[in-house]
Protein backbone atom coordinates (compact mmCIF):
# COMPACT_ATOMS: atom_id res chain seq x y z
CA UNK A 1 0.00 0.00 0.00
CA UNK A 2 1.44 3.07 -0.77
CA UNK A 3 1.86 5.82 1.71
CA UNK A 4 -1.05 8.63 0.80
CA UNK A 5 -3.11 5.43 0.82
CA UNK A 6 -2.31 4.52 4.54
CA UNK A 7 -3.13 8.43 5.95
CA UNK A 8 -6.12 8.90 4.06
CA UNK A 9 -7.49 5.75 5.21
CA UNK A 10 -6.20 7.30 8.46
CA UNK A 11 -7.91 10.13 8.37
CA UNK A 12 -10.83 8.46 7.09
CA UNK A 13 -11.36 6.60 10.19
CA UNK A 14 -10.74 9.83 11.99
CA UNK A 15 -13.66 11.46 10.64
CA UNK A 16 -15.45 8.23 11.15
CA UNK A 17 -15.00 8.18 14.77
CA UNK A 18 -15.79 11.70 14.91
CA UNK A 19 -18.86 11.60 13.48
CA UNK A 20 -20.36 8.42 15.57
CA UNK A 21 -19.25 10.42 18.32
CA UNK A 22 -21.91 13.51 16.93
CA UNK A 23 -23.92 10.40 16.45
CA UNK A 24 -23.09 8.87 20.36
CA UNK A 25 -24.02 12.32 21.39
CA UNK A 26 -27.51 13.23 19.70
CA UNK A 27 -28.98 9.81 20.08
CA UNK A 28 -27.72 8.42 23.06
CA UNK A 29 -26.82 11.65 25.42
CA UNK A 30 -29.89 13.99 24.10
CA UNK A 31 -32.20 11.03 23.35
CA UNK A 32 -33.58 12.97 20.09
CA UNK A 33 -34.49 9.44 19.05
CA UNK A 34 -36.94 9.09 21.89
CA UNK A 35 -38.48 12.36 21.35
CA UNK A 36 -39.80 11.53 18.07
CA UNK A 37 -41.99 8.85 20.28
CA UNK A 38 -44.64 11.51 21.25
CA UNK A 39 -44.49 13.81 19.08
CA UNK A 40 -47.65 13.81 16.54
CA UNK A 41 -49.33 12.81 20.05
CA UNK A 42 -52.48 14.53 20.29
CA UNK A 43 -53.07 17.80 22.68
CA UNK A 44 -55.40 17.92 25.70
CA UNK A 45 -55.56 20.67 28.60
CA UNK A 46 -55.56 21.01 31.80
CA UNK A 47 -56.63 23.68 34.16
CA UNK A 48 -54.71 24.19 37.39
CA UNK A 49 -55.49 26.75 40.31
CA UNK A 50 -51.54 26.40 40.91
CA UNK A 51 -49.34 24.88 38.72
CA UNK A 52 -46.02 25.37 41.35
CA UNK A 53 -42.60 24.76 39.40
CA UNK A 54 -44.13 22.57 36.20
CA UNK A 55 -42.16 23.82 32.89
CA UNK A 56 -43.10 22.69 29.65
CA UNK A 57 -40.94 19.29 28.42
CA UNK A 58 -41.97 17.89 31.85
CA UNK A 59 -42.95 14.53 31.85
CA UNK A 60 -46.62 13.14 32.30
CA UNK A 61 -47.13 9.67 33.43
CA UNK A 62 -49.67 7.39 35.03
CA UNK A 63 -48.64 4.49 37.39
CA UNK A 64 -45.10 5.95 36.77
CA UNK A 65 -45.38 5.37 32.89
CA UNK A 66 -44.25 8.25 31.01
CA UNK A 67 -46.80 8.35 28.21
CA UNK A 68 -46.79 12.54 27.44
CA UNK A 69 -44.96 15.72 28.03
CA UNK A 70 -46.06 19.11 28.63
CA UNK A 71 -45.99 21.37 25.93
CA UNK A 72 -47.09 25.09 26.98
CA UNK A 73 -48.50 26.88 29.64
CA UNK A 74 -50.74 29.57 29.46
CA UNK A 75 -52.87 31.56 31.75
CA UNK A 76 -56.85 32.00 31.74
CA UNK A 77 -56.89 35.85 31.43
CA UNK A 78 -60.42 35.48 32.72
CA UNK A 79 -60.25 32.97 35.27
CA UNK A 80 -56.51 33.44 36.09
CA UNK A 81 -56.25 30.03 36.34
CA UNK A 82 -53.28 28.37 34.67
CA UNK A 83 -54.03 26.18 31.38
CA UNK A 84 -51.63 22.91 31.07
CA UNK A 85 -51.51 21.98 27.33
CA UNK A 86 -50.32 18.11 27.41
CA UNK A 87 -49.30 15.87 24.32
CA UNK A 88 -50.00 12.28 24.90
CA UNK A 89 -48.42 9.88 22.56
CA UNK A 90 -50.88 8.57 19.93
CA UNK A 91 -49.74 4.89 21.38
CA UNK A 92 -51.97 6.33 24.49
CA UNK A 93 -55.71 6.36 23.21
CA UNK A 94 -57.46 4.56 26.26
CA UNK A 95 -56.91 6.88 28.89
CA UNK A 96 -60.32 7.40 30.49
CA UNK A 97 -61.70 11.48 30.01
CA UNK A 98 -62.49 11.35 33.77
CA UNK A 99 -59.00 10.53 34.93
CA UNK A 100 -57.59 12.89 37.32
CA UNK A 101 -54.42 15.20 36.87
CA UNK A 102 -52.26 16.32 39.97
CA UNK A 103 -49.13 17.95 40.04
CA UNK A 104 -46.50 15.77 41.96
CA UNK A 105 -42.91 16.40 42.37
CA UNK A 106 -39.79 13.46 41.54
CA UNK A 107 -38.57 13.32 45.44
CA UNK A 108 -38.33 16.05 47.97
CA UNK A 109 -36.67 18.42 45.54
CA UNK A 110 -36.83 17.19 42.30
CA UNK A 111 -38.25 18.46 39.26
CA UNK A 112 -42.39 18.71 39.32
CA UNK A 113 -43.93 16.37 36.75
CA UNK A 114 -48.42 15.38 36.09
CA UNK A 115 -49.59 12.63 37.47
CA UNK A 116 -52.49 10.59 35.72
CA UNK A 117 -54.82 8.72 37.73
CA UNK A 118 -57.62 7.10 35.61
CA UNK A 119 -60.88 7.25 35.96
CA UNK A 120 -63.99 4.76 35.08
CA UNK A 121 -65.04 5.90 32.02
CA UNK A 122 -65.42 4.08 29.11
CA UNK A 123 -64.93 6.96 27.00
CA UNK A 124 -61.12 8.44 26.44
CA UNK A 125 -59.51 11.22 26.27
CA UNK A 126 -59.40 12.73 22.58
CA UNK A 127 -57.38 15.42 21.05
CA UNK A 128 -58.79 18.81 22.38
CA UNK A 129 -60.64 17.43 25.82
CA UNK A 130 -59.87 19.24 29.06
CA UNK A 131 -58.88 16.84 32.08
CA UNK A 132 -62.01 17.74 34.35
CA UNK A 133 -60.66 16.61 37.81
CA UNK A 134 -56.81 18.44 38.95
CA UNK A 135 -54.87 19.21 41.50
CA UNK A 136 -52.66 21.48 42.44
CA UNK A 137 -49.00 21.64 43.33
CA UNK A 138 -48.36 21.07 46.40
CA UNK A 139 -46.71 24.75 47.79
CA UNK A 140 -44.44 23.80 50.78
CA UNK A 141 -44.20 27.43 52.02
CA UNK A 142 -47.62 27.44 51.97
CA UNK A 143 -48.21 23.73 54.20
CA UNK A 144 -45.12 25.40 56.45
CA UNK A 145 -46.96 27.99 57.40
CA UNK A 146 -50.32 26.56 57.75
CA UNK A 147 -48.93 24.45 60.19
CA UNK A 148 -47.01 27.18 62.23
CA UNK A 149 -50.76 28.33 62.11
CA UNK A 150 -52.45 25.66 63.67
CA UNK A 151 -49.28 25.27 66.07
CA UNK A 152 -49.93 28.69 67.33
CA UNK A 153 -54.00 28.33 67.05
CA UNK A 154 -53.60 25.40 70.02
CA UNK A 155 -50.95 27.08 71.55
CA UNK A 156 -53.58 29.82 72.38
CA UNK A 157 -56.21 27.98 73.16
CA UNK A 158 -54.22 26.00 76.47
CA UNK A 159 -52.33 29.03 78.15
CA UNK A 160 -48.87 27.73 78.98
CA UNK A 161 -49.03 26.52 82.58
CA UNK A 162 -46.72 28.23 85.16
CA UNK A 163 -44.43 25.53 87.34
CA UNK B 1 10.55 63.45 26.30
CA UNK B 2 8.25 63.59 23.12
CA UNK B 3 9.06 60.41 22.04
CA UNK B 4 8.17 58.49 25.35
CA UNK B 5 4.76 60.37 25.81
CA UNK B 6 4.28 58.89 22.08
CA UNK B 7 5.11 55.37 23.51
CA UNK B 8 1.48 54.64 24.23
CA UNK B 9 0.16 55.74 20.83
CA UNK B 10 2.35 53.50 19.60
CA UNK B 11 1.51 50.72 21.24
CA UNK B 12 -2.23 51.21 20.32
CA UNK B 13 -1.81 51.67 16.84
CA UNK B 14 0.29 48.62 16.86
CA UNK B 15 -2.28 46.83 18.23
CA UNK B 16 -4.95 48.24 15.93
CA UNK B 17 -2.79 47.59 12.70
CA UNK B 18 -1.94 44.07 14.08
CA UNK B 19 -5.72 43.10 14.12
CA UNK B 20 -6.66 44.98 10.46
CA UNK B 21 -4.02 42.64 9.36
CA UNK B 22 -5.31 39.85 11.16
CA UNK B 23 -9.05 40.71 9.12
CA UNK B 24 -7.73 41.06 6.07
CA UNK B 25 -5.40 37.96 6.57
CA UNK B 26 -8.66 35.76 7.29
CA UNK B 27 -10.73 37.24 4.39
CA UNK B 28 -7.52 36.66 2.36
CA UNK B 29 -7.75 32.82 3.53
CA UNK B 30 -11.35 32.20 3.11
CA UNK B 31 -11.56 33.42 -0.38
CA UNK B 32 -8.61 30.87 -1.06
CA UNK B 33 -11.11 28.12 0.24
CA UNK B 34 -13.09 27.02 -3.14
CA UNK B 35 -9.49 26.50 -4.61
CA UNK B 36 -8.87 23.94 -2.36
CA UNK B 37 -11.60 21.71 -3.48
CA UNK B 38 -9.64 21.12 -6.46
CA UNK B 39 -6.85 19.83 -4.19
CA UNK B 40 -8.57 17.62 -1.43
CA UNK B 41 -5.21 15.57 -0.50
CA UNK B 42 -4.12 18.85 0.85
CA UNK B 43 -6.76 18.67 3.48
CA UNK B 44 -6.65 15.16 4.16
CA UNK B 45 -2.63 15.61 4.77
CA UNK B 46 -3.50 18.18 7.18
CA UNK B 47 -6.56 16.81 8.75
CA UNK B 48 -3.99 13.87 9.48
CA UNK B 49 -0.85 16.13 11.37
CA UNK B 50 -3.81 18.30 12.96
CA UNK B 51 -6.94 15.97 13.82
CA UNK B 52 -5.35 12.30 14.12
CA UNK B 53 -1.98 13.39 16.17
CA UNK B 54 -4.10 14.91 18.52
CA UNK B 55 -6.34 12.62 18.91
CA UNK B 56 -4.28 10.37 21.85
CA UNK B 57 -4.22 13.61 24.09
CA UNK B 58 -8.41 14.28 23.87
CA UNK B 59 -9.38 10.85 24.36
CA UNK B 60 -7.25 10.38 27.35
CA UNK B 61 -8.11 13.72 29.22
CA UNK B 62 -11.51 13.39 28.36
CA UNK B 63 -11.46 10.44 29.54
CA UNK B 64 -10.01 11.49 32.96
CA UNK B 65 -12.18 15.00 32.56
CA UNK B 66 -15.19 12.52 32.99
CA UNK B 67 -13.52 10.46 35.82
CA UNK B 68 -13.06 13.11 38.01
CA UNK B 69 -16.38 15.05 37.67
CA UNK B 70 -18.16 11.85 38.32
CA UNK B 71 -16.14 11.74 41.68
CA UNK B 72 -15.97 14.98 42.51
CA UNK B 73 -20.40 15.19 41.73
CA UNK B 74 -20.80 12.20 43.82
CA UNK B 75 -19.24 12.92 47.08
CA UNK B 76 -21.42 16.07 46.66
CA UNK B 77 -24.65 14.24 45.61
CA UNK B 78 -24.73 11.30 47.65
CA UNK B 79 -25.22 13.58 50.92
CA UNK B 80 -28.64 14.12 49.15
CA UNK B 81 -29.44 11.31 48.26
CA UNK B 82 -29.45 12.06 44.42
CA UNK B 83 -26.42 10.58 43.34
CA UNK B 84 -28.93 8.70 40.19
CA UNK B 85 -28.68 12.52 38.78
CA UNK B 86 -24.76 12.41 38.48
CA UNK B 87 -25.17 11.24 34.73
CA UNK B 88 -27.00 14.33 34.41
CA UNK B 89 -24.77 16.50 36.09
CA UNK B 90 -21.67 14.82 33.91
CA UNK B 91 -23.22 15.22 30.87
CA UNK B 92 -24.23 18.70 31.09
CA UNK B 93 -21.15 19.76 32.56
CA UNK B 94 -19.41 18.00 29.66
CA UNK B 95 -21.23 18.83 26.93
CA UNK B 96 -22.23 22.80 27.41
CA UNK B 97 -18.86 23.69 29.00
CA UNK B 98 -16.11 21.54 29.87
CA UNK B 99 -16.19 19.43 26.42
CA UNK B 100 -15.94 22.34 23.62
CA UNK B 101 -13.63 24.31 25.71
CA UNK B 102 -11.19 21.81 27.54
CA UNK B 103 -10.70 20.59 23.77
CA UNK B 104 -10.11 24.01 22.23
CA UNK B 105 -7.25 24.53 24.89
CA UNK B 106 -5.69 21.46 24.35
CA UNK B 107 -5.97 21.98 20.61
CA UNK B 108 -5.01 24.98 21.34
CA UNK B 109 -1.06 23.64 22.25
CA UNK B 110 -1.24 20.31 20.35
CA UNK B 111 -1.92 21.73 17.04
CA UNK B 112 -2.02 25.59 17.09
CA UNK B 113 1.47 25.72 18.37
CA UNK B 114 2.41 23.26 15.72
CA UNK B 115 0.81 25.12 12.83
CA UNK B 116 2.22 27.79 14.11
CA UNK B 117 5.61 26.87 14.10
CA UNK B 118 5.39 25.08 10.68
CA UNK B 119 4.22 28.60 9.21
CA UNK B 120 6.55 30.36 11.00
CA UNK B 121 10.12 28.26 9.91
CA UNK B 122 8.51 28.22 6.04
CA UNK B 123 8.83 31.79 6.27
CA UNK B 124 12.17 31.83 8.43
CA UNK B 125 13.78 29.83 5.65
CA UNK B 126 11.94 31.61 2.76
CA UNK B 127 10.17 29.24 1.56
CA UNK B 128 6.89 31.15 1.63
CA UNK B 129 9.14 33.40 -0.82
CA UNK B 130 10.48 30.96 -2.97
CA UNK B 131 6.82 29.78 -3.49
CA UNK B 132 5.98 33.36 -4.48
CA UNK B 133 8.42 33.53 -6.70
CA UNK B 134 7.38 30.73 -8.32
CA UNK B 135 4.26 32.17 -8.67
CA UNK B 136 2.16 29.48 -6.18
CA UNK B 137 0.47 31.29 -3.80
CA UNK B 138 1.13 30.60 -0.03
CA UNK B 139 -2.08 31.58 0.99
CA UNK B 140 -3.78 28.93 -1.00
CA UNK B 141 -0.62 26.46 -0.85
CA UNK B 142 -0.08 26.79 2.77
CA UNK B 143 -2.53 28.60 4.88
CA UNK B 144 -5.79 27.54 4.12
CA UNK B 145 -5.28 24.25 4.01
CA UNK B 146 -4.61 24.01 7.87
CA UNK B 147 -7.22 26.65 8.54
CA UNK B 148 -9.94 24.47 6.18
CA UNK B 149 -8.66 21.18 8.66
CA UNK B 150 -8.06 23.02 12.04
CA UNK B 151 -11.96 24.08 11.33
CA UNK B 152 -13.01 20.75 10.24
CA UNK B 153 -11.12 18.76 13.42
CA UNK B 154 -11.99 20.29 16.49
CA UNK B 155 -16.26 19.85 16.29
CA UNK B 156 -14.86 16.18 15.98
CA UNK B 157 -12.38 15.97 18.66
CA UNK B 158 -14.74 17.63 20.73
CA UNK B 159 -17.36 14.68 20.19
CA UNK B 160 -15.09 12.39 20.67
CA UNK B 161 -13.83 14.46 24.16
CA UNK B 162 -17.37 14.21 25.29
CA UNK B 163 -18.06 10.47 24.25
CA UNK B 164 -15.17 9.57 26.35
CA UNK B 165 -15.83 11.81 29.02
CA UNK B 166 -19.69 10.63 29.76
CA UNK B 167 -19.65 7.33 28.12
CA UNK B 168 -17.29 5.43 27.47
CA UNK B 169 -14.93 5.62 30.25
CA UNK B 170 -14.93 8.26 32.57
CA UNK B 171 -18.21 9.22 33.82
CA UNK B 172 -19.98 5.61 33.46
CA UNK B 173 -16.61 3.63 34.53
CA UNK B 174 -16.31 5.49 37.77
CA UNK B 175 -19.86 5.98 38.27
CA UNK B 176 -21.41 2.91 37.38
CA UNK B 177 -18.71 0.59 37.69
CA UNK B 178 -17.34 1.92 40.70
CA UNK B 179 -19.39 4.09 42.72
CA UNK B 180 -22.24 2.07 41.95
CA UNK B 181 -25.06 4.24 40.72
CA UNK B 182 -27.37 2.08 38.52
CA UNK B 183 -26.58 2.03 34.74
CA UNK B 184 -30.27 2.55 33.60
CA UNK B 185 -30.86 5.49 35.91
CA UNK B 186 -27.44 7.37 34.30
CA UNK B 187 -28.31 7.17 31.17
CA UNK B 188 -32.18 7.96 31.70
CA UNK B 189 -31.07 11.16 33.37
CA UNK B 190 -28.75 12.00 30.77
CA UNK B 191 -31.45 11.43 28.17
CA UNK B 192 -34.01 13.33 30.25
CA UNK B 193 -32.10 16.47 31.03
CA UNK B 194 -29.75 16.72 28.19
CA UNK B 195 -31.63 18.37 25.22
CA UNK B 196 -30.61 18.13 21.38
CA UNK B 197 -30.74 21.56 20.05
CA UNK B 198 -30.43 23.19 23.69
CA UNK B 199 -26.87 21.43 24.69
CA UNK B 200 -26.03 19.20 22.06
CA UNK B 201 -26.18 21.45 19.07
CA UNK B 202 -24.83 24.81 21.13
CA UNK B 203 -21.40 22.82 21.90
CA UNK B 204 -21.04 22.10 18.48
CA UNK B 205 -21.42 25.48 17.19
CA UNK B 206 -19.11 26.52 20.02
CA UNK B 207 -16.76 24.46 18.88
CA UNK B 208 -17.03 25.80 15.65
CA UNK B 209 -16.29 28.99 16.62
CA UNK B 210 -13.24 27.72 18.64
CA UNK B 211 -11.71 26.36 15.52
CA UNK B 212 -12.68 29.05 13.31
CA UNK B 213 -10.27 31.19 16.00
CA UNK B 214 -7.80 29.21 16.97
CA UNK B 215 -6.51 28.31 13.08
CA UNK B 216 -6.69 31.68 12.67
CA UNK B 217 -4.58 32.61 15.03
CA UNK B 218 -2.13 30.28 14.97
CA UNK B 219 -1.88 30.75 10.79
CA UNK B 220 -1.58 34.19 11.01
CA UNK B 221 0.71 34.41 14.06
CA UNK B 222 3.04 31.49 11.96
CA UNK B 223 2.63 33.87 8.48
CA UNK B 224 3.40 37.09 10.30
CA UNK B 225 6.36 35.77 12.16
CA UNK B 226 9.70 36.98 12.45
CA UNK B 227 12.23 35.44 9.87
CA UNK B 228 14.19 34.33 12.68
CA UNK B 229 15.09 32.24 15.20
CA UNK B 230 12.97 33.96 18.53
CA UNK B 231 10.38 35.18 16.08
CA UNK B 232 9.06 31.51 15.75
CA UNK B 233 9.67 30.87 18.90
CA UNK B 234 7.71 33.92 19.69
CA UNK B 235 4.75 33.08 17.08
CA UNK B 236 4.46 29.46 18.76
CA UNK B 237 3.58 31.21 22.40
CA UNK B 238 1.62 33.66 21.03
CA UNK B 239 -0.16 31.72 19.46
CA UNK B 240 -0.65 29.37 22.64
CA UNK B 241 -1.55 32.71 24.84
CA UNK B 242 -4.07 33.99 22.46
CA UNK B 243 -5.89 31.70 21.48
CA UNK B 244 -6.02 30.26 25.25
CA UNK B 245 -7.33 33.68 26.11
CA UNK B 246 -9.77 34.07 23.15
CA UNK B 247 -11.26 30.98 23.70
CA UNK B 248 -12.54 31.65 27.15
CA UNK B 249 -13.70 35.00 26.49
CA UNK B 250 -15.37 33.69 23.91
CA UNK B 251 -16.86 31.34 25.47
CA UNK B 252 -18.09 33.30 28.20
CA UNK B 253 -19.93 35.64 25.51
CA UNK B 254 -21.27 32.46 23.65
CA UNK B 255 -22.53 30.92 27.19
CA UNK B 256 -24.09 34.11 27.55
CA UNK B 257 -25.51 34.21 24.46
CA UNK B 258 -27.00 30.58 24.43
CA UNK B 259 -28.13 30.55 28.18
CA UNK B 260 -27.95 33.33 29.49
CA UNK B 261 -31.50 34.26 28.63
CA UNK B 262 -34.42 32.81 30.26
Amino acid sequence: MSNTRILELIVGAFVILGVLAVFFLTMRVSNLASQGDTRGGYLVQARFENIGGLKAGAPVSMAGVRVGRVTGIQIDPQSFEAVVSIELGSRYNYIPDDSDASILTAGLLGEQYIGLAPGGSERPLQAGDTIKFTQSALILEQIIGQFLFSKAEQGLDKPATTP
Amino acid sequence: MRQALLLPFEIVLDFVQRLGRSVIFLGNTISALPALLLRPSLIVQQMYSIGVLSLIIIVISGAFVGMVLALQGYRTLVDFGAEESLGAVVALTIVRELGPVVTALLFAGRAGSAVAAEIGLMRATEQLDGMSMMAVDPIKRVVAPRFLAGVLCLPLLTAIFSMMAIGVVGGYLIGVQLLGVDSGAYWSQIQSTVEFEGDVLNGIIKSLAFGVVISWIAVFQGYHAAPTAEGVSRATTRTVVVSSLVVLGLDFILTSLMFGGV
